[in-house]
């Protein structure tokens, strides 16, 4: 956002992450370029949720390495900013929500109140600016997790299924406030079940599947035709918990997708 | 039993008339142990945070040790006090055994483990809520620490009102370190001790009526203020 210089490209190669003795992400390569909004999909338990986590630096990969070419000698990490699924709300004010975030970023107590304001007018949470942020519905809640990662103005991104408990209208805002900040020239990265929302908001998709990275492919062509048939399974809406062979890739012509 | 009646007519005529003596051993009670628990929440409050947060090694045995001393007999911190600010002891020198400095130490040190115990467990339960959040802001534990204490402040005023209760109930410590002298280290339970013994069921009863009061508006308050508070703030 106005900045020059770019953490970006995000680089993961050959990615792993165990925890209690299993693999829950698997050899995983993919590099995030600049501009982009990727949207990573796959059923539950896919290893989404803990991708943007390793990503955006929460907890370390157990194998592989994860690069930000752009960062040079920086630290990476004032320049990212992750939207969580259960939006947290520190036991304050709206304004305050967003003040905290300001201040842990180390912005002077002098230009907060501008930022704060600027954050809330963005997001239509002006008129809560008091409030007790406990005390505001879900979807207002993801909006004020929106407004303070707004107000930080990251290069990237990380949404975590941030609109899975919501309804139609507060999803509808919470997609608006993405496409502001991906105009603002944010990189967004988000991961949803929602393929409508996919659909909406991605130019190129990632599908996880138990840990492992199945397909990566630009918007319009992996909902036209995914190259792989859990994928494809899946975006027709089917249930993937039958079991198979992780690395059969491609499955007999005619054969049903549950067997 | 009419002389239970009679005795409790005379410690309402105490009470109602502020008889000086009872005033003042009430006065010097709410003085020491305002400051004891003042001095404890000072001490017990981050030490209960840092517990909550930072992992170092024997951090389970401290939990364990915080959590058993909350139980400590009063009888043991008096005479640990009072081995620590007799003439040989290592504090001797600033003759503080019998005076109202050596009550305060010994509720603070009666208060300490209560207060940092109950800190320890509400600090590490906001950090399980907050903590992805916060490191995503950038900040770990050690920055967190003043915003989870400002946040966890509503619960943690229980934790300071457990510590009040036990420093201004408890009987053994102050009487070992204090030796309930009159208008000098005379507190209510040690007064309601003594006149107990003596036979003078009046005042003793008339200082254990405010002392139950007290602890009855302290808690009103406390409870009060919590209530209006999380119906504000969530």
């Amino acid at each position: 956002m106005g900045e020059e210089f770019s953490i970006l490209p995000l680089e993961l190669d050959n990615v792993s992450f165990e925890a209690g003795g299993k693999r829950l992400i698997k050899d995983l390569s993919h590099t995030f370029e600049t501009a982009l909004r990727t949207v990573i999909i796959g059923p539950n338990g896919a290893g989404k949720s803990l991708l943007l986590r390793l990503c955006h630096g929460l907890i370390g990969a157990s194998a592989g390495r994860i690069v930000w070419h752009g960062a040079g000698d920086r630290d990476p990490a004032p320049y990212q900013g992750m939207v969580f699924q259960r939006p947290i709300m520190l036991r304050r004010s709206v304004a305050a929500n967003v003040d905290y975030a300001l201040a842990l970023r180390g912005i002077r107590r002098r230009q907060r109140p501008v930022l704060v304001d600027e954050a809330l007018v963005h997001t239509g949470l002006k008129r809560f600016a008091r409030q007790p942020a406990r005390l505001l519905s879900f979807g207002e809640q993801q909006k004020l997790a929106l407004a303070r990662v707004w107000a930080l103005k990251p290069q990237i991104l990380f949404l975590d299924e941030p609109t899975a408990s919501l309804d139609p209208t507060a999803t509808h805002t919470v997609e608006e406030i993405i496409a502001a900040f991906h105009a603002a020239g944010t990189r967004i990265v988000l991961t949803t079940h929602d393929l409508g929302q996919a659909r909406r908001l991605a130019d190129e998709v990632l599908f996880l599947h138990r840990g492992r990275l199945l397909e990566k492919a630009p918007a319009a062509r992996f909902f036209a035709k995914p190259g792989n048939d859990l994928a494809e399974a899946f975006i027709r809406g089917e249930l993937l918990w039958w079991r198979r062979g992780i690395d059969r890739r491609e499955k007999p012509a005619g054969e049903k997708a549950i067997d | 039993m009419p002389e239970f009646g009679a005795a409790f007519a005379e410690a309402l005529s105490l009470v109602i008339r502020l008889d000086r003596d009872l005033a003042e051993i009430v006065w010097l009670s709410l003085k020491v142990s305002l400051a004891a628990v003042f001095l404890a929440t000072v001490i017990g409050m981050p030490l209960g945070a840092a517990v909550a947060l930072f992992h170092f090694p024997g951090r389970k045995a401290v939990i364990v040790g915080l959590n058993a001393l909350m139980g400590l007999p009063p009888v043991v911190v008096g005479l640990i006090v009072y081995l620590a600010l007799s003439r040989a002891g290592p504090f001797g020198v600033f003759g503080l055994l019998f005076t109202p400095a050596a009550l305060i130490a010994a509720q603070v040190l009666l208060v300490v483990p209560i207060i940092a115990a109950l800190t320890r467990q509400v600090v590490e339960d906001l950090w399980a809520e907050y903590s992805d959040q916060l490191r995503s802001f950038g900040a770990g534990p050690g920055r967190a620490l003043t915003a989870l204490l400002w946040d966890g402040r509503f619960t943690l005023l229980t934790a300071v009102l457990a510590g009040f209760g036990r420093a201004s109930a408890e009987v053994g410590a102050v009487m070992i370190v204090g030796g309930n002298i009159d208008h000098v280290t005379r507190v209510m339970t040690t007064a309601i001790a003594l006149e107990v013994r003596k036979g003078d069921l009046a005042l003793a009863l008339g200082l254990g009526v405010i002392l139950m009061v007290l602890s009855l508006i302290v808690n009103g308050a406390a409870f009060l203020i919590k209530d209006t508070v999380e119906t504000r703030y969530g």
